[in-house]
Order: C-alpha cells, then sequence, then structure tokens
C-alpha cells in the first residue's frame, strides 16, 4: 500500500466532527458573552457617566481581569472546551492564552519560565493582528484619501 | 531475522500507581492510586518522578532485593531526553539504561532485557516507565490551563507508572520470544491522530512476527496491541485484512480498555504505561490467557520536526508471553 492510498484508508476511518453543531455553539456562547460585554458597557455609561469610549475601555479591562481569574481559579479550560470556539474571541481568549502560559511556566523561573513563555499562544495574535491593522489602515489610505 | 527467541527469561513481580482519572477507570487491579497529579511536589514532573521512585522501591521492598542484587535499571517515559526515568535512576546504586520509543518504549525496554538475561550478562533487571497527562500536554500540546479544542482521533496521555521485574529464575510468565518493528512512515503528520501514524508499524510487526515464527495469528489466546485507541484499532484490523490477509479476533487495544466512555477522553488511552498497566491488571490479572502476543506502539514525533511538516514514523515492538 502506497502513502497516498494509505491516506484514503485513514480518511475512511476517521470520526466525523459535527461541524454545524460546534458552530451553533460557538454562536450562542460567543453571542451571550457580546450580549453581557455590552450590557456592561450601557451600565458604566449611564450609571457612571462615562462616554462610550470610556466605557469600552474598562469593560476591557474587566473583561480581561475576569478570564484571567476564571483561568487561575482552573475552570475557565472546560468552559473552552465546552464551549467549541466560543470563548476563543478575542478578548476572553487572548486574556486566557497568556494567563494560562503564565501558570504553566512560573515554576521555571520569571525570565526563563514566565517570560519567555508569556506569549507563547498570543505572541502570533499580536504579530498577525498589528500587521492586519497596518495593511488595513494602508487599504482605507487608498480608497478613501 | 527481526525475532529473537530467549531463553531462562522470566517476569517475576509488577508494581503500578495510576493517576486519578485511571483509578476511577476501567482498570481496577492497580496497587497503588494518587488523589491528585502532583502526588504532594511542586511541579509534574517532579511529581512523575515521585510515582516512578514509589513503584521501584515498592518492587524492591515485596520482592525483598537490595540495590546491589540488580544488574540493570532501564528506564523511558515522554518528557524530554527522557529526564523523568534519567532523574528517578540517579536516587539508586544500579548500572542505568534509558531508553526512547515514545509509548512503544516499554517492550522496547522488556527486549533489551531479556536480550541481556538470555545471553546471561544479568540475573535481575527492573524496566521501568512512566506517563503523566500533565506533562505529556506541557511536552507535545498546549498549556495544561488552555483547554484546546481536541479532534475525535486525539488519544489521551495515561497518568501511571509501571516497574517490572524479570529474572532468570523460573516463574509462571515466560518471556518466550520477541520481534524488533522497523520504523515505518506512511507520510501522515497529523499528531492528533497518533492512531494512524502507529498502525502501519503495528502490522507490519504482526506479520513479520507471524512470518518468522512460522505461526498463525489464532496461535495467540490473544493479541494486545499498545495504544492505538479506538481510531488507530479500526485501521489497524483494517490494513491487516487487505494487505497481510490476516483476519485478527481474539484481540485487545490497550487504548480502549482505560477509560469509561464518560470520562470523555477522545478516541481513549495513550502513553508508555497504558499497555503495561493493561497487561499486568487486566490480561495477566484474569488469568485466562496463556499464549500472549503484546505489540506496543509509538509515534516517534518531536514538536520541531511535526512543525516542519514531515510525515512521522512510527514504530511498534512485540512480544511473546507464555504463562503457565
Amino acid at each position: 500500500m502506497n502513502k497516498d492510498e494509505y491516506k484514503k484508508l485513514v480518511k475512511k476511518h476517521e470520526p466525523q466532527e459535527n461541524k454545524l453543531n460546534n458552530a451553533i455553539i460557538a454562536f450562542l456562547v460567543g453571542g451571550t458573552v457580546g450580549f453581557i460585554v455590552e450590557g456592561i458597557i450601557v451600565i458604566l455609561m449611564n450609571v457612571l457617566n462615562l462616554t462610550r469610549i470610556d466605557a469600552t475601555v474598562w469593560t476591557s479591562l474587566i473583561v480581561i481581569f475576569t478570564a484571567s481569574l476564571f483561568t487561575a481559579l482552573g475552570f475557565f479550560d472546560n468552559w473552552m472546551s465546552k464551549a467549541k470556539a466560543g470563548l476563543l474571541l478575542p478578548t476572553t481568549g487572548f486574556a486566557h492564552s497568556v494567563s494560562s502560559s503564565a501558570l504553566d511556566y512560573k515554576k521555571e523561573g520569571l525570565i526563563m519560565g514566565l517570560g519567555s513563555n508569556f506569549f507563547k499562544l498570543a505572541g502570533s495574535v499580536i504579530l498577525y493582528g498589528i500587521l492586519a491593522s497596518f495593511i488595513l489602515v494602508i487599504v482605507k489610505v487608498i480608497i478613501s484619501g | 531475522m527481526a525475532s529473537k527467541k530467549f531463553n531462562n527469561v522470566y517476569i517475576k513481580d509488577n508494581f503500578s500507581i495510576v493517576g486519578p482519572l485511571e483509578k476511577d477507570g476501567l482498570l481496577k487491579n492497580y496497587d497503588l492510586a494518587m488523589d491528585d497529579y502532583y502526588y504532594g511536589e511542586k511541579t509534574f514532573e517532579q511529581a512523575e518522578i515521585k510515582m516512578q521512585q514509589v513503584v521501584m522501591d515498592n518492587l524492591l521492598r515485596t520482592n525483598k532485593l537490595l540495590e546491589n542484587k540488580i544488574d540493570l535499571l532501564i528506564g523511558g517515559d515522554l518528557v524530554n531526553q527522557t529526564s523523568v526515568s534519567s532523574y528517578n535512576a540517579s536516587k539508586y546504586r544500579i548500572p542505568y539504561l534509558g531508553t526512547y520509543s515514545a509509548c512503544a518504549t516499554y517492550v522496547e525496554e522488556l527486549i533489551i532485557a531479556s536480550a541481556f538475561i538470555s545471553g546471561k550478562l544479568a540475573k535481575n533487571v527492573i524496566a521501568i516507565t512512566s506517563g503523566h497527562n500533565l506533562n505529556a500536554e506541557r511536552q507535545f500540546r498546549y498549556p495544561v490551563e488552555y483547554g484546546a479544542l481536541k479532534k475525535h482521533t486525539t488519544t489521551f496521555t495515561t497518568t501511571a507508572a509501571v516497574a517490572t521485574l524479570l529474572t532468570n529464575e523460573p516463574t509462571s510468565i515466560k518471556i518466550e520470544s520477541a520481534t524488533i518493528g522497523k520504523s515505518i512512515d506512511m507520510g501522515i503528520n497529523d499528531t492528533n491522530n497518533m492512531g494512524a501514524i502507529m498502525a502501519p508499524a503495528a502490522a507490519d510487526v504482526l506479520n513479520t512476527h507471524l512470518l518468522e515464527m512460522k505461526r498463525n495469528v489464532n496461535y495467540y489466546d490473544i493479541i494486545v496491541t499498545g495504544d492505538l485507541g479506538k481510531v488507530g484499532k479500526e485501521i489497524f484490523t483494517d490494513l491487516l485484512d487487505k494487505v497481510y490477509n490476516i483476519k485478527i479476533k481474539k484481540y485487545l487495544d490497550a487504548g480502549c480498555e482505560i477509560y469509561t466512555n464518560a470520562q470523555e477522553t477522545y478516541a481513549g488511552a495513550s502513553g508508555p504505561a497504558a499497555l503495561p498497566l493493561v497487561l499486568y491488571e487486566r490480561v495477566l490479572a484474569c488469568k485466562r490467557y496463556k499464549k500472549i502476543l503484546i505489540i506496543a506502539t509509538g509515534s516517534l514525533q518531536s514538536v520541531q520536526l511535526a512543525n516542519q511538516k514531515l510525515g512521522i514514523p512510527g514504530i511498534a515492538h512485540a512480544i511473546s508471553l507464555e504463562v503457565e
């Protein structure tokens, strides 16, 4: 049996992921998180009389803190795998990826362990996030002048 | 010839410890169980070293053996440079060999031990191996607390340590022969489907063993493969039928015999300790089988080479046991 024939045989035995089901769960969980976060923004604007920009910044901080705290308390990883891609959305997913890496490497020291592995998972998000925003700004300048 | 016959090699005793999830799984005959993954240590790596030390100390104590009676200690695990086994070995004054065949490590150890004993170069040899789920996650996958999404073909590294005493004095379990497998790359690069990486090596070693030993597949009362998992097991039986025309019936896969379905371990168990656990705590414990063939399987990847998109080689070694 050659390699291509073998790949076909492996493909035949691979269990099918229920993609539709995963997408629905991710949509509902992600949507709920977005709904809660929007609620926090509205509350901050009305209760503390913040502008929308200020309220958004404070809300981001609250979300980052909450996600990191949940990671540290040890149950956010279970939520992550149950919610499919629903909690991988930028703020919660990013905070969780950084704090889970930090927890994993803290025993190897502050510099060689925690420091150098802090952005192990999030490094790509930062790099390509900056790159993408840079390209989009150029596109925007070209289109709208 | 890849197959070797051994003279006067026997398994005298075995000692095992399992992790918290395995304790609630299908196997019930283990010697000790841990309540948590730290086992009283600061880190998971140190916990795994302690697991090895505990099984080793217990094996020596229950057999009333002093360190100077052991001619050779052979160890292996999944942590970088087999460091867990080497750190454990440093606690004893016993000549030590470190081995690595990923999840096929245990049978590689038995083959080396058997060669030494059969060649009258050693009388008592201890083979020790361990796996720790969270160390394997750190080693090969994501940070422990990340909880990354996994495919249904992924296997779950078994947390356990097993130490076995081999000797030249007759006991009820004889190591009769072994077949050393070839490292086989069939172009599969998916580290989340190790069953597919290992199945061709397992099928090849079984076929080689049967041909060289001039035996039929029904010669054995049971054939046990190590950690192919639910998906790999199907590929293995399919390959045997299609390519080698072997219809395997009396067959178990260690990957499918450790966790219950409710334990959400995807395609089942893997890890160097999975096969010896099932062998001692299930296959030998039930005392029903006289002729047993065990085939340990390993996926020989490294994180770097897997990221470089090369096909991952699989390995499988077979050993034949006769029980009186």
